[in-house]
């Protein structure tokens, strides 16, 4: 009888897969998401114009994740199609922030039991809903865990700092200003010596899932409106509380007249007769 | 939904396969009976068994675009619908009109709609306004074999062009024929079955320097005269306050003009037609 050369224990592969996971994770620079009175807010550090973070995936619904780039860009790509195909198959209202999270958990959990080698990547699912009480922000880790957050979430390299952080300072119906200031202050300390750098806009990438905003939710804060939002942020002092009324940033996207699409409740929706 | 959740739960490979932006060609692949175009065509024409959608009537002018549809679906000499729509969004950019089969022009305009937005979210970026009119002649072409059995399906596309150097050409509209046929038409268009009666008056109306206003008059004033010609085009019913759809694409994006700012078009052409039941008068020379 030969002895099984080589053999290791399935607590120890477990183990050792996590922890490949998690150094492949500490190593990205860091995602916030915040919920703020008028929705939920996205920042992330990141120098790319073109390799986003940070996505929508349907009308309520934005992706954030770090880690590997590939790995989250090939499950962002799912998510699209699944709620695309959801949508298109039932009803545009049938698309919901958990549907996703929850087949996002199983891939996960699959991809880090059964493949060689998990994916190391942390996302999370937000959802924003009609008030603030029906926003969900659902966290995903490598490993297929869901956990269901209530507020903030903080990802990638300084994500303990952070959390640690925003534990203390965020509170409920925060304005836009207040909660963007918030973030980039976190994302720009070092969590190791807490030494602040100041990012520009050009060295992040924030977007919100904007409750106001007609049928898709989601929008990038970018360019002049960014700027502005910080330039707004930076001149403001702690006692911000009295400025709300000159929160709202950005003028719309898109038209500001949301279509009546042929189906559903979007044709219901313009219809005033 | 069929192969949604296959054994474990987790999403099936179709999904987590890198490459097409396409949701039309990923339903083609993972999921073909969801595509309008799959379907045995019927033994006989079905042209009177099934509603059919109508008039629409589209213009350009300085910085964008107008599209009107009436309101009334028909089944033979019956109509099918007094308020149908047939004027769509198809992104923030551009509009659909659709003539024909309704039951399937509607299900193809539905798909056009998650295409445009799936290639929007997949790959950051928005499709080039030829772009989207030749995934929309993609579509028609799929139904040539319904067409042949009277279920034909012809849109009208129009877009405001964002790459175009001159802002005031921007507005663009494409027509289609059933074999997915795509022709680019300059200054106006019309199709379906009184699409002839409102391209002439359209010919007689239309002029370079229509104001966004000036141009949606000119649209309700075609379709009047549309409807004042063919049984298959409903005007505007004043009674139950049913008027066309007209939407504008502009810099500014897509807009639907609400029932209010169309019901003060309409009565004034019809306040004009009192007078003179053909409507206004292009000089003789």
């Amino acid at each position: 009888m030969t002895m099984q050369f080589g053999y290791v224990s399935p607590e120890q592969v477990m183990k050792d897969r996590a922890d490949y996971a998690r150094k492949g994770i500490a190593r990205g620079r860091s995602v916030v998401v915040i919920a703020y009175d008028g929705g939920i807010l996205f920042v992330a550090e990141n120098l790319s114009r073109a390799l986003h973070k940070i996505s929508e995936i349907y009308d309520r619904i934005a992706f954030a994740a770090v880690g590997k780039y590939n790995e989250f860009e090939n499950l962002r790509m799912a998510g699209v199609r699944y709620a695309d195909l959801r949508g298109y198959s039932y009803d545009r209202q049938d698309v919901t922030g958990r549907g996703l999270a929850n087949v996002f958990a199983q891939t996960l959990g699959t991809i880090f039991t059964v493949e060689s080698k998990p994916y190391e990547v942390e996302m999370v699912i937000a959802e924003v809903g009609v008030t603030a009480e029906d926003d969900q922000i659902y966290r995903l880790t490598y490993d297929g865990s869901v956990a269901d957050e209530h507020g903030f979430v903080a990802m990638g390299g300084s994500a303990e700092a952070i959390s640690t952080a925003l534990t203390e300072r965020y509170r409920d119906g925060m304005p836009l200003e207040e909660a963007l200031r918030l973030a980039v202050e976190l994302l720009g300390r070092d969590p190791v010596s807490g030494e602040q750098r100041s990012l520009t806009a050009s060295q992040l990438e924030v977007a919100v899932l904007d409750r106001a905003r007609p049928r898709r939710k989601f929008r990038r804060l970018t360019g002049a409106a960014l700027g502005h939002a910080l330039g707004v942020a930076g001149s403001q002092s702690e006692a911000g509380d009295g400025d709300e009324a000159s929160s709202p940033p950005t003028a719309l996207a898109g038209g500001s007249h949301e279509p009546a699409g042929p189906a559903g409740t979007d044709a219901g929706d313009a219809d005033p007769a | 939904m069929p192969n949604d959740h296959s054994g474990s739960g987790r999403l099936p490979a179709a999904y987590l396969t890198p490459g097409s932006s396409s949701f039309a060609e990923f339903l083609g692949s993972h999921a073909p009976e969801l595509l309008p175009g799959r379907r045995t065509p019927p033994a006989t024409v079905l042209t009177n068994e099934a509603p059919h959608g109508t008039t629409i009537v589209a213009l350009t002018f300085p910085g964008g675009i107008v599209m009107a549809g009436d309101r009334r679906a028909t089944m033979g000499n019956y109509i099918a619908q007094r308020d149908i729509e047939k004027v769509f969004h198809a992104d923030d950019y551009s509009c659909v009109g659709i003539a024909g089969a309704a039951g399937i022009a509607i299900e193809m305009v539905r798909l056009f709609q998650v295409e445009l937005e799936h290639y929007e979210k997949i790959e950051g970026a928005t499709l080039s306004l030829e772009g989207k009119a030749n995934r929309l002649a993609l579509m028609i072409r799929g139904n040539l074999a319904m067409a042949m059995q009277g279920l034909a399906v012809v849109p009208l596309f129009a877009g405001y062009d964002l790459d175009a150097d001159d802002p005031a050409q921007a507005g663009r509209l494409f027509s289609y024929d059933v074999t997915g046929g795509r022709y680019e038409e300059h200054k106006f268009h019309s199709v379906g079955s009184g699409s002839l009666f409102a391209r002439g008056a359209l010919k007689k109306l239309w002029h370079e320097e229509l104001s966004v206003e000036d141009a949606t008059l000119c649209a309700v004033q075609s379709l009047y005269d549309a409807a004042d010609e063919d049984s298959a085009t409903g005007g505007p019913d004043l009674t139950r306050r049913i008027f066309p759809v007209v939407s504008t694409v502009t810099t500014d994006g897509y807009r639907r003009l609400s029932d209010d700012e169309v019901g003060a078009i309409v009565d004034v052409v019809v306040a004009g037609r009192m007078d003179n039941p053909g409507g206004p008068q292009a000089p003789l020379r």
